[in-house]
């Protein structure tokens, strides 16, 4: 059992809290550094994917796990980060320019979306985000003159400093480095009174406001900075695919980003890491067990689906906490062997009371 | 002769076709504990409510002696009100309940940040030092109120005793000079009740805290407060100090209940040898 | 002139089949105050059961109806039961992810049918490719009956949550669910009614769309536009719903004949924020508000 011996308030600040921390997560990085030259090149893109999608993740789950504001039509801040990027490297613009620049209209967009989160809730605020996602969807697929309209763009590699980016390695190195920041970046707000206020915000709407904070303000600056993580991700997935059209960002990969941060742990930064693994893996476990299956079902077109759907549900069933809920509960019981209780993390039962009356 | 702090002149709030508050006006003096009793729906929790700004009156203001002088607290914003020095407990236990009890404390110290957002992002020392402040200040509500057992738990999991003193300890951590408790005993058994007594005396003696509070425990109102106003249906019964108002014929009626009542209850004592 | 009438027609009519499956979701939201967006693909399978039904079984017209109603509304009863009830504790995302998983099964599991979850079929209704012709309007029978049966089944369920003690039962079991386990209502019994009963309503929607769309496996993609029709007449409103999707319907249909290409497919979208803008809680809804 590991008791933490507390001599120092900095400690409970501190991003890596004890010893245990800064090993693994240094033995972490260092595989990572090391990834290219140990993994073939098709899983380095896929590791690549995974550190795309985490940062679009971290970014829903700023929104939805931890300011309790659900958008389900997030795909549309990837798109509108993918596009900005493809338009302005064709253009000419170095890597740099272009993030930042698909980044601030990606916010942009981000708080003209969150506008409808000031007055409405829950449900209503789903529906005003999913139609966003659709307006926006469309808007990309019409605007023929920039965007090409459904038949895509190819967008060319990404220069920093004069040198193009242009292998898998080099570009593994960028998204590497780009989520750490963006990593510490998450990490910071919520150890800081902003991250707190977000969390305010989701547990009881009141109470922040009777605590001081501004409910419109924090809201907004949680779609902004939500909306500009998701647009440096689709800056990033434009490059990583060199072609995009607005199909890539429809409901479906809304639905994809959700499903990625709820089956990881609503609520945690390990949880968006965790989820977009999930993501990129799922495909690929399919096609590997594809072949062991009788051809009705391994070959079925459905399948994919169907096992999405099965997953979500019985993650939504049996570990509410997720992914990350799993590994603490896994942990806990390594930890306090033998003595782990069985109802340790049983929530109470809570009898549904209707918020709707006045 | 001691300053006046929060004044409500002819409030009342009007929701669909109840009058929930009539024409209720009354004085709160800086450094006193004033507290609001009647039956249930007399309307006391909605002058809390109108005094933290969730709901606006319908005629009627309220004037509160800011920081910078007096001003109209009815056209103030409501995430305003906490930074003006006026801290809440609510009813019905409004904690944020998927953080822990330290987590609650500290957000309760919102008022008293001094970084912005950029700040905030790049964790700059100067937001490393108004954290550790921060948690020092809230290190010294934990003490107390004796919650160093619960500092790390998380809100869900406590008994309801213990987050009705979260809730205390939250406001004080805004270090407000008006708080406004609402119920601070209701569901406490007898020693956690005696404790609150002895806090609320604390905070207004130590700290130097106004309190306005709504309380049902009558042995609990006699110890601790300075005046008290009696409501029902909205309306004012009756304003003075504590014995005052538990003698008041309009209160006794509406609230209290006369002692007589419960003699003619009492069932008629079976004397021995009488049973078969 | 007369192509606006036709258009307001057919937009009526398409209306009428948002308005059915935004029933059901406002059904099952009254009930357990839960989003189900699995709504869309309960309306496919109650198609293709009809289908089923009505091709393999051979059974006539109206025994197929009422026997894909009924074993949808079946299925809907076995579903809150299996997978619903057990996470009633938990926050309203969860539960909306949980039903967007199981419109993925369904509509997964009936693609992998061989043969069938492929195709596209045609439902071998009895007034099929019917047309009255009044007034200089050509009038499509497949749209009347849709109008129609919206009409009938709406007033069934007026009666119903009027006039029955069921339906009492279940308003009261929304509101406060604890109270109405003390009253003796048997409160996890009604949440399984809501959710056959909405069950029940996106069969009978999936049965009056297929003559019009044919039956495919993504026809539940429809109960997208549903939810905007929920939302404009306020989640939580029976007659809100329909009313939300006679003016999506009827806004759509319009935009697609007199506005350039594509403004069809975001009207629903568009008119769904403009409520929001104007009206946040939809047409009739209930202002969100919490106590304290």
């Amino acid at each position: 059992m590991r008791f933490r011996f507390k001599t120092d308030y900095e400690q409970d600040i501190r991003l890596a809290k004890h010893g245990g921390h800064q090993f693994w997560y240094g033995a972490l990085m260092v595989a990572l550094l090391l990834a290219p030259w140990v993994i073939p090149e098709y899983w380095l893109a896929q590791l690549t994917f995974v550190l795309i999608y985490s940062i679009a993740g971290l970014g829903l789950m700023l929104l939805a796990g931890f300011t309790g504001l659900f958008s389900l039509g997030h795909a549309a801040f990837l798109g509108v980060g993918a596009y900005t990027e493809a338009v302005l490297t064709n253009a000419g613009l170095p890597f740099p320019l272009a993030l930042s620049c698909a980044a601030g209209l990606s916010a942009a967009v981000g708080l003209v979306v969150g506008l409808p989160a000031l007055r409405v809730r829950g449900i209503y605020l789903g529906m005003a985000t999913l139609a966003f996602g659709f307006i926006v969807e469309e808007g990309l697929a019409r605007w023929d003159s920039v965007t090409g309209g459904n038949s895509g763009i190819q967008i060319k590699a990404p220069e920093i400093v004069g040198t193009t980016l242009s292998s898998g390695t080099q570009f593994y190195f960028l998204c590497l480095l780009i989520t750490i920041l963006a990593t510490l970046a998450i990490l910071n707000i919520l150890r800081s009174p902003t991250g707190r206020a977000f969390v305010a915000i989701r547990d009881s709407e009141i109470s922040a406001q009777s605590m001081g904070i501004h409910l419109a303000r924090y809201k907004t600056l949680s779609f902004a900075l939500s909306a500009a993580l998701a647009g440096i991700a689709g800056a990033l997935y434009a490059h990583k695919l060199q072609f995009i059209s607005p199909d890539q960002f429809n409901i479906l990969q809304s639905i994809d980003l959700l499903l990625m941060i709820v089956i990881g742990g609503l609520g945690s930064v390990h949880g968006a890491f965790l989820g977009a693994i999930f993501l990129i893996a799922m495909p690929q476990a399919i096609s590997i067990f594809k072949d062991y299956l009788p051809d009705t079902i391994g070959q079925a077109p459905g399948l994919q689906s169907v096992v999405y759907g099965s997953v979500l549900v019985a993650f939504v069933l049996f570990e509410p906490m997720g992914l990350y809920g799993r590994w603490l509960k896994v942990r806990t019981y390594l930890e306090t062997f033998p003595f782990y209780r069985k109802g340790m993390f049983k929530r109470q039962k809570s009898f549904q009371k209707s918020d709707r009356l006045r | 002769m001691s300053t006046v702090l929060l004044s409500a002149n002819q409030l009342s709030v009007r929701f669909g076709g109840v009058l929930a508050v009539k024409e209720v006006s009354f004085e709160v003096r800086a450094g006193e504990v004033f507290t609001l009793i009647g039956p249930n729906g007399a309307g006391k929790t909605t002058v809390f409510n109108l005094i933290s700004r969730i709901y606006n009156p319908t005629s009627g203001t309220i004037d509160y002696a800011g920081p910078q002088g007096m001003l109209r607290l009815t056209d103030q914003p409501p995430h305003a009100v906490a930074a003006l020095g006026i801290a809440r407990t609510f009813q019905n236990i409004e904690l944020f309940e998927f953080a822990t009890v330290l987590q609650n404390l500290l957000i309760g110290r919102h008022t008293q940040r001094r970084s912005n957002f950029w700040q905030d992002l790049f964790f700059t020392p100067s937001v490393r030092a108004v954290e550790l402040e921060a948690r020092q200040k809230a290190e010294e509500v934990i003490e107390f109120l004796e919650l160093q057992h619960y500092r790390d738990s998380l809100v869900a999991g406590l008994p309801y005793g213990v987050r009705k003193v979260v809730e205390m300890a939250r406001a004080l951590c805004a270090q407000p000079r008006l708080i406004l408790l609402d119920e601070p005993s209701s569901g406490l058994n007898v020693e956690e009740t005696d404790d609150m007594a002895f806090w609320i005396q604390d905070i207004c003696q130590e700290l130097g805290v106004t309190i306005l509070m709504v309380e049902h425990d009558m042995s609990l109102v006699s110890k601790v407060s300075d005046r008290v106003l009696a409501m029902n249906q909205g309306e004012i019964l009756a304003l003075g100090t504590s014995r005052e108002v538990q003698s008041d014929p309009g209160v006794i009626e509406a609230y209290l209940g006369s002692v007589s009542d419960v003699s003619s209850l009492r069932r008629p004592v079976v004397r021995s040898g009488s049973h078969p | 002139m007369i192509q606006f009438f036709q258009m307001t027609l057919s937009g009526i009519s398409q209306g009428c089949i948002y308005g059915l499956i935004a029933l059901g979701f406002v059904l099952i939201y009254k009930a357990t105050e839960t989003v189900s967006f699995a709504q869309g693909e309960l309306m496919m399978m109650g198609a293709f059961g009809g289908l089923a039904a009505m091709t393999w079984l051979g059974l006539p017209y109206w025994l197929a109806v009422l026997s894909a109603i009924a074993a949808m509304t079946l299925f809907g009863v076995i579903l809150e039961r299996v997978v619903i009830r057990p996470i009633l504790g938990q926050p309203a995302f969860s539960v909306v992810m949980l039903t967007i998983g199981i419109g993925y099964v369904a509509r997964g599991l009936i693609t992998m049918l061989p043969n069938i979850g492929t195709e596209t079929h045609v439902l071998p209704v009895p007034y099929k490719d019917e047309i009255w012709k009044a007034a200089g309007l050509v009038i499509n029978v497949e749209q009347v009956v849709v109008i129609g049966a919206t009409a009938v089944l709406c007033a069934l369920l007026f009666a119903l949550f009027r006039y029955s003690k069921l339906g009492i039962a279940m308003q009261a079991a929304s509101q406060n669910q604890l109270a109405a386990y003390y009253m003796g209502i048997p409160v996890r019994g009604l949440n399984g009614v809501a959710w056959g009963l909405a069950a029940a309503v996106a069969a009978i929607a999936g049965l009056l769309l297929a003559p019009i769309t044919f039956v495919h496996a993504n026809m539940g993609l429809i109960g997208l536009k549903a939810f905007p029709a929920a939302v404009v007449g306020g989640f939580g409103s029976l007659p809100g719903a329909i009313v939300g999707g006679l003016i999506i319907g009827i806004i759509e249909s319009l935009s697609g004949f007199y506005l350039p290409d594509g403004f069809k497919d975001i009207a629903a979208y568009v008119v769904v924020l403009l409520m929001l803008v104007i009206k946040p809680n939809g047409l009739f809804g209930e202002k969100l508000r919490k106590k304290v």
